[in-house]
C-alpha cells in the first residue's frame, strides 16, 4: 500500500507537570531528513521519544504508512525494530565496540557471518575499525557518538530519530557526523527526524524544518523558505536569536 | 606466652595441618552460607531487577519494605524461622528444625533482603537507561532485562557478596534454628562461641582467622571485578 506519508500525527499530547505537546497534526513525507528547532523545553525530545514508542503519549493517534501503531506487543516490536533513536548522551555498553554495534543484529536473529560483515564496514565508515575490541564505556564523546550512530544504523532502519547528535562534540567530529547522516540518507533514503539547537546545523542539513514552540508546532516548511522568509514572528525571532529562553 | 599469641600460634597449627574437626565445620558453613546465597540470587536479582526498573513511586513501599528487612537482626529470623519450623508451627510436620535446611532458610531470610534491595538500588541508578537503549536497538522486553542485569552486573555481584558476608558472618539465626550440634548444624560462627565459652581459644581463632581469610578473599575477588569492570570482551 502506498501511502503519500510515511507518518502522521493527529491531536498528540503529552502532559508531565505541564503541557510538553500538543500537535493537532504533523504529516512527515519517507526518505526526507527533518530538523527539529525549538527552545529548551519545547517538547522535541519528548516528540522523538513518543515516535519512538518508548514513551506513550497522553492522547493521539501516530501513523506509520497509514496504519495505527499496534495495541499487540509483538506486532508493536516489528514496528519499533523499523526505527531507532540516538540519543543526546548515549549510553554505550560496557563491553566492546563492536559488540555495541552488533547488538541490534542480534537482537534482529541475524546471521554470525552477516552481523561480522556488517558491523566491519560500518566501523570502518565512522572511522572505529582500529578501535573495535575496546570497551566502549571508556570511549571520548565524540568516539561514543559515532559508536552510537553505527549501532543505531547497522540494522537499516526506516527511520532513524537523532536527538542533538553533534551536541558538546569538536568542530571535526561535527563534521564526520554531519557527513554521515547525509549519506545514510542519499544512499538509503533513510528517514531522518533530527532535533538540534545548532540552526545552522539545521539548515545545512535538513530538507524541512519544524518549529516547535512550547509544546506545538508553530511552523513547518522548506529549509530555505523557513529560515530565509518565516512566516511567524516567534520564528523569526527564534532563528534571529531574539528569543529568549 | 600471652594467650592471644598462644592461640593464634595454635590456630595456625590446626589450619595447616587441616585438623578434620576445623575443616568438617568450615565445609559446613560453606555450604549453608553457599546454599542461601545461591537461592537468594536466583529470587533476589530478577526481583531487585523488576522493582528497580519500575517507577520509583509505584514501589515506594515495598522498597521501604526491604530496605528494613537488609537490616533484620539475626536473632529475629531465627526466631520466625524457629516458630515456623518447631513441632507446634505450621511447617513442623517437615521437620526441618535443627537441621542445615532450617539454617539455610534463616539465611536466605537474611541474604534476600540484601540480594534484593542492593540490586534493586544498581538497576535503578542507570537501568532505564540501558533498557530504553535497548529498546530503541529492537529488544524485545526479555532481551533488553537481560542487558539491564548485565550492564549493572558489578554493582550486582557486589550485592551478592555482601549478602554472603552477612550470612556467613551471623550467628544469632543459625544457632537458634540449627542447634549448634557437633558434626550435624555446627558451623564457624557457632563453633567460635562455643569454644570461646569453653576456653579452647586456638579452636575459635583458628575459625577466625579463616573467617577473616574467606573475608579477604571474597573482598578481593570484589575488587578485581570492579577495577577490571567485570569480564573482558572480544
Amino acid at each position: 500500500m502506498s501511502n503519500k506519508y510515511f507518518i502522521e500525527i493527529e491531536n498528540l499530547t503529552k502532559r508531565y507537570t505541564r503541557e510538553v505537546l500538543n500537535i493537532p497534526r504533523l504529516s512527515l513525507e519517507r526518505g526526507k531528513i527533518y530538523g527539529i528547532i525549538g527552545p529548551s523545553g519545547a517538547g522535541k525530545s519528548t516528540l522523538l521519544r513518543i515516535l519512538n514508542l518508548i514513551t506513550p503519549p497522553d492522547s493521539g493517534e501516530i501513523r506509520f504508512d497509514g496504519q495505527p501503531v499496534p495495541e499487540n506487543s509483538a506486532a508493536r516490536l516489528s514496528l519499533q525494530r523499523r526505527m531507532t533513536l540516538v540519543f543526546q548522551k548515549p549510553v554505550l555498553f560496557k563491553t566492546s565496540v563492536r559488540e555495541n554495534v552488533a547488538y541490534g543484529l542480534k537482537a534482529r536473529g541475524f546471521k554470525q557471518k552477516e552481523i561480522a560483515g556488517r558491523v566491519g564496514a560500518l566501523l570502518e565508515q565512522v572511522g572505529m575499525r582500529e578501535m573495535a575490541e575496546r570497551r566502549a564505556d571508556t570511549l571520548s564523546g565524540g568516539e561514543a557518538q559515532r559508536v552510537a550512530l553505527a549501532r543505531a544504523v547497522a540494522f537499516n532502519p526506516e527511520l532513524l530519530l537523532l536527538d542533538e547528535p553533534t551536541a558538546n562534540l569538536d568542530p571535526a567530529n561535527v563534521e564526520l557526523m554531519e557527513k554521515l547522516i547525509v549519506q545514510l540518507n542519499r544512499d538509503s533514503g533513510m528517514t531522518i527526524i533530527m532535533v538540534t539547537h545548532n540552526i545552522f546545523q539545521a539548515r545545512r542539513l535538513a530538507h524541512q524544518v519544524i518549529f516547535l514552540y512550547q509544546g506545538s508546532v508553530v511552523e513547518m516548511g522548506e529549509t530555505e523558505q523557513l529560515f530565509d522568509n518565516p512566516a511567524d514572528s516567534r520564528t523569526r525571532a527564534f532563528i534571529e536569536g531574539r528569543m529568549i529562553y | 606466652m600471652p594467650p592471644l599469641l598462644e592461640g593464634i600460634i595454635q590456630a595456625f597449627k590446626l589450619i595447616i595441618t587441616l585438623d578434620p574437626d576445623l575443616m568438617r565445620i568450615v565445609l559446613l558453613s560453606l555450604q549453608v552460607s553457599g546454599a542461601a546465597i545461591i537461592i537468594s540470587t536466583l529470587l533476589g536479582v530478577p526481583l531487585g531487577s523488576f522493582l528497580g526498573l519500575k517507577e520509583e513511586r509505584k514501589t515506594r513501599l515495598i522498597s521501604k519494605i526491604i530496605f528494613t528487612l537488609m537490616g533484620l537482626p539475626p536473632v529475629v529470623a531465627g526466631l520466625l524461622i524457629y516458630l515456623l519450623l518447631s513441632r507446634q508451627g505450621p511447617l513442623g510436620v517437615l521437620g526441618l528444625l535443627y537441621t542445615p535446611t532450617a539454617m539455610i532458610i534463616a539465611q536466605v531470610c537474611l541474604a534476600l533482603p540484601i540480594v534484593t534491595g542492593l540490586t534493586m538500588v544498581a538497576v535503578r541508578s542507570t537501568g532505564r537507561e540501558v533498557e530504553e537503549t535497548a529498546r530503541t536497538l529492537g529488544a524485545g522486553r526479555g532481551l533488553a532485562a537481560w542487558t539491564v542485569i548485565r550492564e549493572s552486573r558489578i554493582s550486582i555481584l557486589g550485592a551478592i557478596i555482601t549478602g554472603f558476608g552477612r550470612v556467613v558472618a551471623e550467628v544469632g539465626a543459625v544457632m537458634m534454628v540449627g542447634g549448634n550440634i557437633e558434626g550435624h548444624t555446627r558451623v564457624m560462627t557457632t563453633a567460635i562461641v562455643l569454644e570461646t565459652g569453653k576456653g579452647n581459644f586456638e579452636f575459635a581463632i583458628g575459625l577466625g582467622l579463616i573467617l577473616l581469610l574467606l573475608a579477604f578473599l571474597i573482598n578481593s575477588l570484589l575488587y578485581r571485578f570492579q577495577r577490571g569492570g567485570g569480564e573482558r570482551h572480544e
